[in-house]
């Protein structure tokens, strides 16, 4: 593996190896919760929770976990910290915790995460590790983002519930409704491969 | 306990609710091993017999050893679906090593299939009891290898049709299931 610094470790998790848009991990949960961007802020910030603690805690016992049970070590340390984040949220938002229901457990059974432990955090120090897991936390939060903002401005002419067109507006039904969530990614993947077709051609002339 | 008829659980699961298309779970394989229609018909049967196999686990802890501590619930359904993925793959590649080959990284994968663990939390969250979680499951399976096979079948035309440089791969997958899902939308009434 090349060295990199710890900003190209961060920044590469937004944009050029986006877990959603690019490297289509995690494609449950952020397809799922995200008809508003309430619910889309809440699971990106549980997940990137878990992420970094979880690559935190898989980097520091890289050592001592024996190769072959790595993988059913990596899920249970995972489990562990998805535990506390559903008793957590419960704890803070009843409302947010309902609006999420059983997704807030399935990070468990999110690929990002198993991913960054297996291929980082598994041969990295502490600090890199933590801060690649924190590029791709936060890289995942921007995509559910991205997806719960179009969805909630087309779907129900809200932003974070406070209407943003007047009573004209007719809402997109369909987009707040399981199709919208895959038409809307399949646009915005089309939408990248466009633009970097064009930055190819751009930089071949 | 719930008192919703084996049918309505059945068919809930199947078409109206189906897991891939209306709930969004088992994505990753629903878009990875499903370029082929034989491919994707083995896969969802390799997943029924999965999902069965983990109601009934999940049934069983749910019943006598998580009721003192509900806590461990998610540590434990994940520890149960891993060891039934390894010893689902174990047996697949003894009586059919095509098809573990076919298969792939997608069959170890299974173990952060959503759908599978999904299947354990819901059936706990609606508190469906041994046969109902049984039915359940066949339902989920069904659902899932339904939905494979439409996207299989789906893809495998599109690929001799004249598209897009552009449109080629994901995101037109994307937009394919999307319109399935919408199609699906039309059994919301049914229940």
């Amino acid at each position: 593996m090349r060295t990199t610094t710890s900003t190209q470790d961060f920044v590469r998790g937004i944009w050029k190896e986006n877990p959603v848009f690019v490297m289509l991990l995690g494609l449950c949960p952020a397809l799922a919760v995200t008809n508003t961007t309430m619910n889309a802020i809440g699971m990106g910030l549980a997940t990137l929770f878990v992420l970094v603690c979880s690559s935190a805690l898989v980097s520091l016992l890289r050592g001592v976990i024996p190769k072959q049970v790595r993988i059913a070590s990596y899920i249970v340390i995972i489990a562990t910290f998805v535990t506390i984040v559903d008793y957590a949220i419960h704890a803070i938002s009843l409302e947010l915790y309902n609006a999420l229901g059983a997704f807030i457990q399935l990070i468990v059974a999110n690929c990002v995460i198993l991913g960054r432990a297996e291929s980082y955090a598994s041969k990295n120090r502490v600090t890199k590790s933590v801060v690649n897991a924190f590029g791709i936390g936060i890289g995942f939060t921007f995509a559910l983002l991205c997806l719960g903002t179009v969805r909630e401005v087309l779907g129900s002419g809200t932003i974070l519930g406070y209407p943003l067109f007047g009573e004209a507006f007719q809402p997109w039904v369909v987009m707040v409704l399981p199709a919208g969530g895959f038409l809307t990614l399949g646009f915005i993947i089309l939408g990248m491969g466009v633009y970097e077709q064009r930055k190819q051609a751009r930089a071949a002339a | 306990m719930n008192d919703q008829t084996l049918f309505s659980i059945f068919f809930s699961a199947m078409v109206v609710n189906n897991f891939t298309l209306a709930m969004f779970l088992g994505l990753c394989p629903f878009m990875g091993v499903s370029a082929r229609v034989e491919t994707a018909l083995r896969m969802g049967v390799a997943n029924i017999f999965v999902l069965v196999l983990t109601s009934l686990s999940a049934w069983v802890l749910n019943t006598y050893i998580l009721e003192t501590a509900p806590y461990l619930r998610i540590i434990s359904f994940i520890i149960v679906v891993a060891s039934l993925v390894q010893i689902v793959e174990m047996v697949v590649k003894k009586i059919a090593p095509v098809l573990f080959r076919q298969l792939g990284i997608f069959l170890p994968l299974m173990t952060t299939n959503c759908a599978i663990f999904g299947l354990a939390i819901f059936q706990t969250n609606r508190g469906y009891d041994f046969l109902q979680g049984i039915v359940f499951a066949i339902g989920a399976g069904l659902g899932l290898t339904l939905a494979l096979v439409l996207m299989a079948s789906i893809r495998e035309t599109s690929e001799l049709s004249d598209i897009p440089a552009i449109a080629k791969g994901t995101g037109l997958t994307l937009i394919i299931a999307g319109s399935l899902s919408l199609a699906f939308m039309g059994f919301a009434g049914l229940l």
